[in-house]
């Protein structure tokens, strides 16, 4: 592993001296999401292997090259798992990847998302440097939080080795229910039901159907179910897991997909075809006018992403919400803070970072 | 012990900085007598005392921001300040520069009961928050024992957790957005009232930037439906070490309780004659875990959490019957470190962070220190989460005692990093640690902190000297340490 690192330090010395740039790749699997690859490969899938699980300490530590698959096996011996449903987008999906993409599924609006159970990592910046940030812990403010920092930030800032992340246990008991809505209504409801002590896990809202899981110990999973009353959804797993890993109709053929991440409470903004998940807070949308949908976005207070499209829609559009001008020089003082040369995955997020 | 008076890299003219800042603000919001400035002389950290140049008490963002911009202009440093309840000393005054406190912009500018979110100035209490959702069966959980008088900016700045942030997260988990200053009195927002933001997650580096990156003027937290029903159960131990086992045994058992707390005979003989908790004043260590939801699920998870307990061979426990009867078991856990102060007339509080698994081996080494430092130690754990607090109790007039004290906490706080810990898992590092970063840092991370910073504040003039040693003072700690202990270096 160790003659790995030094491999991939020869090369990032080359790559910043000669103004090259390398594209960090775990699995691939997230290939599509941000701006497009440029710059020799760098692969990573290699540096693999849980390092360490402990968990009556609730963490686990794995290489940035661990397939996600292993990883949920591994802990689900031990009934814990990855409660933030990071989507896999395929069979390759790494644990670098994860992190790098920052990417949560439908139990995020219950739970948090991957950033909220990064606790520590281990990263190669572009100087070469090995850095570690966090650690095994819960609770740790010593120093800025950079573990936090890296998950989102698409490999532009290092090559990230090592991951800590929180692990918790699994649910005991899951229902899932159906209910008959228009979107107004779901988004009612769904915003209603947030405010109270029930175990909503997930929500999914498409063409008149709203889809709610309830997740928890089995008293309380089996009093909301009487509760709210909606129709038992049988084979739910595979519901969710088919959203989660977008593999549902809506989520097929090559209209551009558009994420918009809103305050949960936004009414109906008809701007096309809409599904809706994290009990509001995160819409879906196909196709669609980009400079309409970024305004609306803004407008409501959040913010829109092409999360699939062509590279000449990414070029044209950005992949990502234009940032503030206090906020972009920020950005890019950051960058230079890990990456002085701009070795690594340059416009994944914005141009020129 | 004064704070950076050593540091003199900042020429500030205090005349002119008066003249200006007058210009700036009214009357009545910048004090510049000494009698004015003593009572900001310190924060919870009473050890560190440094008088500031001047204060400055905006009463709003625009003056917050006028005063960013004299300041950056003439270069003086500025240290933002809530309610001084920091045990750190992160709101200690710099000796050549400002004191702003953002005590006087406490509105709660909204709270909206449908998406579950208030937007409140800084200076907000932390309690005050969850009061005002109060009405709509909401809110705010993170709940520093300081809750009372601890401000959501000062939460913020610290990323503050409380005894129930087990389940319910630490204040980083908790905010939606930051409304904030650059140094150069720029407006910037980090976060939204969405669950995340363009870029960068800057908002995760806000949390717990110790007023080293922005000066924090609105923030939008997230407020949480109450419980149906909450439930504590206490339970006494004759051995620390079971109590230990306990905590372990609770995890394992696929348990998150809402609080998991630990106290030791001397915070327990502490706490009782002066709250009347109704500890067990024979116990060598008590356990407070809490269960809350539904009814049919406390009474679910209590039934498990006693399995366990009598497993791990407690003593004695009860649940709490009543609500009235819960609250007086938590207030001896939350008097805590005000009932130490009655036994002695100064402590420190130390905040480091280890595995779960070695909390008991950990209070033997405090033990054997204790002896060592001739200091009593009372102990109180956010034990689910492995955070201690050591209380090391001293007498500032008695010479040589705050030294000791200060040896003392260092070593447990080693001895944190070395158990694969953190020298602070809740108050930050500020001045009282700042130079025991380099034990848990190499210097490529900490010379990464300083360009982190510079990001923010380029010439560095937010709250200098906190947080991030400076490089010269890691190369000294590093080699006193391995004069100090040449077997052990870690670097
Ligand atoms: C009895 C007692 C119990 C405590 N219990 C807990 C506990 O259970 N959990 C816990 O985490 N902490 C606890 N603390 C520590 C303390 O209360 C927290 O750190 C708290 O968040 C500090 O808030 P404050 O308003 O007093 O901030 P201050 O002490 O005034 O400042 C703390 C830091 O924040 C910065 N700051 C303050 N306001 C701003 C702003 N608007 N913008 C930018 N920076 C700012 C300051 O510069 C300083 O670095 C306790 C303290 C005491 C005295």
């Amino acid at each position: 592993m160790e003659t790995l690192i030094d491999d991939w330090r020869a090369r990032i010395a080359a790559a910043a001296g000669s103004g090259g740039k390398l594209a960090i790749r775990g699995g691939g699997s997230k290939c599509f999401y941000g701006g497009p690859e440029t710059g020799e490969r760098l692969d990573v899938a290699a540096y693999s292997g849980i390092v360490a699980y402990e968990p009556t300490e609730l963490v686990v530590t794995a290489r940035a090259g661990t397939g996600l698959r292993e990883l949920a096996a591994t802990l689900a011996e031990k009934g814990q798992g990855l409660v933030f449903e990071p989507p896999h987008f395929g069979a390759a999906a790494t644990v670098g990847g994860m992190l790098a993409s920052g990417l949560s599924g439908p139990r995020r609006q219950a739970v948090g998302a991957v950033r909220d159970f990064v606790l520590g990592v281990k990263l190669l910046n572009g100087s070469g440097e090995v850095l570690t940030f966090g650690g095994q812990v819960m609770k740790n403010v010593a120093g800025y939080d950079v573990p936090r920092l890296l998950a989102g930030s698409l490999g532009t800032l290092g090559v990230v080795l090592e991951v800590s992340i929180k692990v918790l246990p699994l649910p005991v008991a899951e229902k899932t229910l159906r209910f008959a809505l228009d979107e107004a209504a779901a988004l009612q409801k769904l915003n209603q039901w947030g405010g109270r002590p029930l175990p909503i896990s997930a929500s999914a809202w498409h063409d008149g159907l709203l889809t709610l899981r309830l997740s928890g110990a089995a008293a309380a999973v089996a009093a909301a179910e009487r509760e709210l009353a909606g129709e038992v959804l049988a084979d739910a797993d595979a519901f969710w897991d088919s959203l989660r890993e977008q593999k549902q109709a809506f989520f097929l053929g090559d209209a551009p997909l558009w994420r918009l991440s809103l305050p949960s409470v936004t009414p109906p903004q008809a701007l096309g075809e809409t599904l809706i998940e994290w009990g509001g807070a995160q819409r879906w949308l196909r196709g669609g006018d980009a400079r309409r949908i970024r305004a609306a976005a803004a407008k409501a207070g959040g913010h829109a992403t092409l999360f699939r499209g062509d590279d000449a829609l990414k070029t044209e559009v950005g992949v990502f919400q234009p940032l503030t001008a206090p906020l972009a020089r920020i950005h890019r003082h950051l960058k230079q803070a890990f990456d002085p040369q701009g070795v690594f995955n340059p416009g994944r997020m914005y141009p020129g970072l | 012990m004064e704070g950076n008076s050593a540091d003199r890299r900042f020429a500030v003219d205090r005349p002119t900085l008066i003249r200006r800042l007058r210009a700036v603000l009214p009357a009545q919001a910048l004090l510049v007598e000494e009698e004015d400035l003593r009572p900001y002389d310190c924060d919870g950290l009473t050890a560190y005392r440094q008088l500031p140049l001047l204060v400055a008490l905006p009463e709003n963002e625009s003056q917050a921001q006028a005063i960013l911009k004299v300041c950056h202009e003439l270069k003086a440093p500025v240290v933002a300040r809530g309610a001084a309840t920091g045990l750190s000393g992160g709101a200690t005054p710099h000796a050549d520069g400002v004191v702003v406190s953002l005590a006087r912009l406490k509105k709660i500018v909204s709270i909206d009961a449908l998406s579950r979110t208030a937007v409140v100035q800084p200076g907000v209490r932390n309690l005050a928050v969850s009061e005002a959702a109060a009405p709509y069966g909401l809110y705010y959980a993170p709940d520093p024992s300081s809750q009372i008088a601890c401000t959501i900016g000062g939460n913020v700045a610290e990323n503050s957790g409380g005894v129930h942030c087990l389940k319910y997260g630490l204040t980083v988990h908790n905010v939606l957005r930051v409304r904030g200053l650059t140094m150069a009195g720029e407006i910037v927002e980090f976060g939204n009232a969405a669950l995340d933001a363009a870029g960068y997650d800057l908002l995760a580096l806000l949390n717990g930037s110790e007023g080293l990156l922005a000066m924090i003027t609105e923030v939008t937290v997230r407020l949480t439906p109450k419980p149906q029903l909450a439930q504590v159960v206490i339970a006494s131990f004759d051995d620390v070490r079971r109590a230990g086992d306990a905590v372990a045994g609770i995890i394992a058992a696929g348990i998150i309780p809402a609080g998991l707390e630990m106290m030791d005979k001397k915070a327990i003989h502490a706490v009782e004659p002066y709250v009347n908790a109704g500890y067990d004043m024979d116990a060598e260590a008590i356990l407070l875990c809490e269960s809350d939801g539904t009814p049919e699920e406390v009474a679910e998870e209590i039934g498990r959490i006693t399995a366990v307990l009598e497993r791990s061979g407690a003593s004695a426990y009860c649940v709490s019957r009543t609500e009235a009867e819960r609250l007086k078991f938590w207030a001896g856990r939350k008097a805590a470190f005000p009932a130490v102060g009655r036994l002695t007339p100064d402590y420190l509080c130390m905040d480091g962070t280890i595995p779960r698994k070695r909390l008991a081996e950990m209070l033997q080494e405090i033990t054997l220190l204790s002896g060592k430092y001739d200091l009593r130690c009372a102990n109180v754990f956010h034990a689910g989460d492995g955070n201690l607090h050591p209380l090391i109790m001293y007498d500032a007039n008695q010479p040589g005692q705050l030294e000791r004290a200060m040896a003392f906490g260092a070593e447990i706080l080693e001895l944190s990093v070395r158990f694969g810990g953190t020298i602070t898992g809740e108050h930050g590092v500020g001045i009282e640690k700042v130079n025991l970063m380099a034990e848990q840092f190499g210097m490529a991370e900490i010379e990464t902190f300083h360009r982190l910073k510079a990001a923010f504040d380029e010439h560095g003039l937010l709250n200098p000297g906190k947080g991030v040693p400076t490089l010269a003072r890691c190369r000294e700690y590093i080699q006193a340490r391995v004069a100090r202990a040449p077997t052990a270096p870690r670097f």
